[in-house]
């Protein structure tokens, strides 16, 4: 039980990695990267977000639509709730880190059509089955997270060297950042097999 | 049917219970936010140059809600930004002079001569630490354009080798004043006046040979002045604007041309 949760957090943070290996919430990672406290924040509630998305998302799906025979609503309820859950960060932000709100503009709000989130909480849904339940479904948000601020600080580095690198002119600005992220999206490849071998589950 | 009407129940549903909990939220959470800090924000320009002395408009927003500033100090908005930040914050309008940057150099590619063909680093600062300037004045502008980058409003051009301020599009932020490591760009009144065209601080027979239009510092607008406006100083002309009367005599005596009338 426990093999298989530390299994599901690990797969989410690198094997997974939800921006660098499933190229979900791109908008943000390459928005929001520029410095490293915008990133951290950004992660931080990127996470907070997923967690709290998918703890709701979860039963409602399991206990109200799935018995209902409404499955197909999925998008738009957890659109709904992913929304209305980003309004609720929001509020909280702007109350008690001013800084952080004010830092992370646009990109706040913009978490709500962040498919990274939708995706964790739906494709988690898709793999709920035999021994996946709603801890696991937590746990990997968690992961989801935490690999998304693994993203962030490693590209927020990778841009602070960019910065005073000598580029070619042509290459200035977005398109040797895109580079730079499909370089660092290639070295997460090389984490492919390696938690369910590690942990003796192959 | 029965499962339509479910559906919409359940999605409604939820969005009401988001709905009544973001309310609730918002309520408990509430941030007390001053609206005259907006309203008086929403007055300013928005450009953040930093010229009322505030590290940008938003700071001097609240510098004026809290009290401890004029509502006079934006030279961008001029007098109509004052006015109105008067009658939000119902004080006293003081005098606001409205200001325009101008180069005092014209030492372009026909006046001076060039040392050597320059290539490399696309900047005032650096190149004067490294060789002093590209013409044969040491005073005069490079025509690099530190200037240039440095406006918020696209308001200087570099013109045979001349930085020149576009007048109708300057605002009087004062930004290039600091930017150039010459110190030629200076703010003046929006006014007709005469204006010396040169900062060459050489004596006379040595500013002959570094540009053909440099000041030699030979009182003769000094003579012809009847206000008493003009002085001069470590060998160059300057106008004091305030006592200028715009009659063009020291103009007409200059005998090098960079005392020019200057009609904004």
């Amino acid at each position: 039980m426990i093999k298989g949760l530390v299994a599901v957090f690990l797969a989410a943070i690198l094997t997974e990695n939800y921006v660098l290996a499933k190229f979900l919430g791109i908008c943000p990672f390459l928005g929001v990267s520029k410095k490293l406290n915008t990133a951290v924040g950004m992660s931080a509630a990127v996470t907070f977000v997923m967690v709290l998305a998918t703890a709701v998302t979860y039963p409602i799906f399991m206990y109200l639509l799935v018995p209902a025979g409404l499955d197909y609503l999925q998008t738009i309820v957890f659109i709904l709730v992913i929304a209305g859950l980003v309004q609720l960060v929001e509020i909280v932000l702007k109350k008690y880190m001013r800084v952080l709100y004010r830092s992370l503009g646009i990109y706040l709000p913009l978490i709500t059509t962040n498919c990274a989130v939708l995706g964790v909480t739906m494709l988690v849904i898709e793999k709920s089955g035999e021994g996946y339940g709603f801890l696991h479904a937590l746990i990997n948000a968690l992961g989801a997270g935490i690999g998304f601020l693994l993203a962030m600080v490693m590209f927020a580095g990778v841009r602070g060297k960019l910065e005073t690198a000598d580029i070619p002119k042509s290459l200035k600005g977005l398109p040797i950042t895109l580079v730079a992220a499909s370089l660092v999206s290639l070295s997460f490849l090389g984490f492919a097999g390696l938690v369910d071998n590690m942990l003796g589950l192959a | 049917m029965n499962e339509i009407l479910l559906a919409v129940i359940i999605v409604s549903g939820i969005g009401l219970i988001i709905g009544v909990v973001l309310a609730v939220a918002s309520i408990v959470m509430a941030v007390p936010t001053n609206e005259k800090v907006d309203a008086v924000r929403g007055e300013l320009p928005g450009a953040n140059c930093g010229a009322c002395g505030y590290s940008g408009c938003r700071a001097y927003a609240k510098a004026i809600v809290a009290g401890e500033a004029e509502v006079n100090l934006c030279p961008v908005g001029g007098k109509d930004v004052a006015v109105k930040l008067g009658e939000l914050m119902g004080v006293e309008v003081g005098d606001v002079e409205q200001k325009v940057a101008v180069v005092r150099c014209m030492g372009s590619k026909d006046n001076t001569e060039r040392r050597f063909k320059y290539q490399g680093a696309h900047s005032c600062r650096s190149t004067t630490n490294l060789v002093g300037n590209l013409s044969s004045c040491v005073y005069g502008c490079m025509g690099l354009g530190d200037c240039i980058k440095v406006c918020p409003y696209g308001a200087i051009e570099v013109c045979n080798g001349v930085a020149r301020v576009i007048t109708e599009n300057c605002r009087g932020c004062g930004m290039c004043t600091a930017a150039c490591p010459k110190g030629l760009i200076a703010l003046v009144p929006v006014k007709e006046q005469a204006l010396v065209r040169c900062r060459n601080l050489h004596k006379g027979a040595m500013t002959r040979k570094d540009c053909s239009v440099g000041c030699i510092g030979c009182m003769k607008c000094v003579k012809v002045c009847e206000e008493g406006a003009i002085e001069i100083k470590n060998f160059v002309a300057t106008v004091d604007p305030k006592k200028c009367s715009a009659c063009g005599k020291c103009v007409a005596a200059c005998p090098r041309g960079c005392l020019t009338p200057f009609i904004p």
